[in-house]
C-alpha cells in the first residue's frame, strides 16, 4: 500500500516521470490556483475512474476494454464539468476550458489500462488517487512557480476555489508583470524542465 | 463471432449516457441560476445610477450587430419615467477561445458607463485580465463614446488606435473594443427614441 502511493506521488510521477497528460499541465499552470483546480478535477476524475474501471473489470470483453475506459472516463469527466459549473461558477469561468481537456489526458487511461483493470477495487482506488495527487501537486507546484516569477504574485485568485475567505491570502510580492515568458506557454516548458531536473538531481543523490 | 463485446460496448454506452442525462437534468436548473447571478451582480456596476425601475424585468432582446452572436439584451435604466441609459449585454465571436460575453452600460447621452466582462473562456493569466478581479484594462471605456474618440480611434494602438492592448492577449483585447464600439454603433441607431 505504501508502495502505490509513494509510486504515484513521487517514484512514477505521472507528469514528472511517465511525463503523461502534459497538455492540461502545460496549459493551465498559470497561476497556482488554477494548477490546483485542475488539479483536484483531475484527482476526482482518476480516482472515480480507476475505481470503476476496477469494479468492471471481470465483464468487459478484451476487444472493447479501451473503449469502455474512454467510455466510463469521459462520463466522469462530463460529470465533474456540470457540477462545477453549478457549485463553483466562479472557478468554472476560469477552468471552464481546461475541464474537458481532462479526457485527454492520457494518465488517467494508462492507469484505467495498466494498473486499475488488473487490480481488486481498493488497491485500484488508492492508485487512482496517487496517480491524481502526484498530478495535482506537480500542477500546483508549476502554477505557484510561473505565477511567482511572472506576475510578482501567489494563490491570486485563492477566493474562487476556497470561498470569500480566501480573499486575503494573495501573496503580493511586486507590483505589475515581472517575468511575463513565465506565464506564456514557452515558461510552461521551461518550468517543468526545471522540475524534472530537481526531481532527477534529488533522487541521484540517495 | 461472438456478439458479447458488441452488446457489453452498447450497455456501457446506455449506462453513461443515463448517468450525464441525470446530472445534466439535476445541474441544469442551478447553472442557469449561477449564469443569472452573474449578470445580476454585474448589472448595477454598469447601470447608470439612481434609476428607480427593474432593469432585469424590463430587459427586452434585439438583434445583435456582431457576426454569428447571440441577441443583444437590453436592460433600460429608468427615473420617474425618464430614461436614464441601458446595459446591453453582448456576446463576441471574435475571442481567442470560445464565446465572451460583455456588459456595457451606456448613459442617455450614449457615453460609457463602464464595461465588465460577465462570461469568457480566455487563458488564465493572461486573457483574463479584462475582469476586473485580474486587471483595470476594463475601466479604460468609462466615459467613451461614439466621436470620442472618432471612428478611427476604436481600435488598439497596435492598430492605429487609442486603446491598450493587452500583453498576450492582443486578440481578447482587440474582440472586446471592437464589441464595445459596435454596441455604442447600436445603441445610437436604436436609443435616440427608446420604447
Amino acid at each position: 500500500m505504501k508502495s502505490i502511493l509513494r509510486n504515484g506521488l513521487w517514484t512514477n510521477n505521472a507528469a514528472l516521470v511517465q511525463l503523461l497528460g502534459l497538455c492540461p499541465l502545460l496549459a493551465v499552470t498559470t497561476t497556482a490556483v488554477a494548477g490546483l483546480g485542475l488539479g483536484l478535477a483531475t484527482l476526482l476524475v482518476i480516482t472515480a475512474s480507476s475505481t470503476a474501471v476496477s469494479l468492471i473489470r471481470h465483464r468487459v470483453p478484451r476487444d472493447v476494454r479501451l473503449p469502455v475506459f474512454i467510455l466510463v472516463i469521459a462520463t466522469f469527466v462530463t460529470v465533474t464539468e456540470l457540477l462545477v459549473a453549478a457549485w463553483l461558477h466562479e472557478i468554472y469561468l476560469t477552468l471552464g476550458l481546461f475541464l474537458p481537456l481532462i479526457v485527454t489526458n492520457c494518465a488517467i487511461l494508462a492507469r484505467a489500462e495498466t494498473f486499475a483493470s488488473r487490480q481488486p477495487v481498493g488497491p485500484a482506488a488508492l492508485d487512482g488517487f496517487a496517480t491524481g495527487a502526484g498530478f495535482a501537486l506537480v500542477l500546483a507546484v508549476l502554477g505557484a512557480g510561473r505565477e511567482l516569477v511572472g506576475r510578482g504574485t501567489l494563490l491570486d485568485g485563492a477566493e474562487m476555489l476556497f470561498g470569500p475567505a480566501a480573499a486575503g491570502w494573495t501573496v503580493t510580492l511586486v507590483d505589475g508583470d515581472v517575468f511575463l515568458l513565465a506565464v506564456l506557454p514557452p515558461g510552461a516548458f521551461i518550468g517543468l524542465a526545471l522540475l524534472l531536473a530537481a526531481k532527477n538531481r534529488l533522487d541521484s543523490r540517495d | 463471432m461472438s456478439l458479447r463485446p458488441g452488446l457489453t460496448l452498447a450497455l456501457f454506452v446506455a449506462i453513461s449516457l443515463t448517468l450525464v442525462t441525470v446530472v445534466h437534468q439535476t445541474t441544469h436548473p442551478r447553472i442557469a441560476e449561477a449564469e443569472r447571478q452573474a449578470v445580476m451582480a454585474r448589472l448595477d456596476q454598469v447601470l447608470p445610477s439612481g434609476y428607480d425601475n427593474d432593469p432585469p424585468g424590463d430587459a427586452y432582446s434585439r438583434p445583435t450587430p456582431l457576426d454569428g452572436a447571440s441577441p443583444l439584451r437590453v436592460y433600460p435604466a429608468y427615473r420617474d419615467e425618464r430614461y436614464l441609459g441601458a446595459a446591453v449585454e453582448v456576446e463576441t465571436r471574435r475571442g481567442y477561445s470560445g464565446p465572451i460575453r460583455l456588459l456595457v452600460g451606456i448613459d442617455a447621452g450614449g457615453r460609457v458607463v463602464a464595461v465588465r466582462a460577465v462570461s469568457h473562456r480566455e487563458t488564465p493569466g493572461l486573457g483574463d485580465a479584462i475582469e476586473t478581479r485580474r486587471g483595470d484594462w476594463i475601466h479604460g471605456f468609462a466615459g467613451r463614446g461614439i466621436g470620442d474618440p472618432p471612428e478611427s480611434g476604436w481600435r488598439l494602438t497596435a492598430d492605429g488606435g487609442e486603446f491598450d492592448g493587452i500583453t498576450g492577449a492582443t486578440v481578447t483585447a482587440r474582440a472586446v473594443v471592437e464589441a464595445v464600439h459596435r454596441v455604442l454603433l447600436d445603441f445610437e441607431r436604436h436609443e435616440e427614441h427608446p420604447p
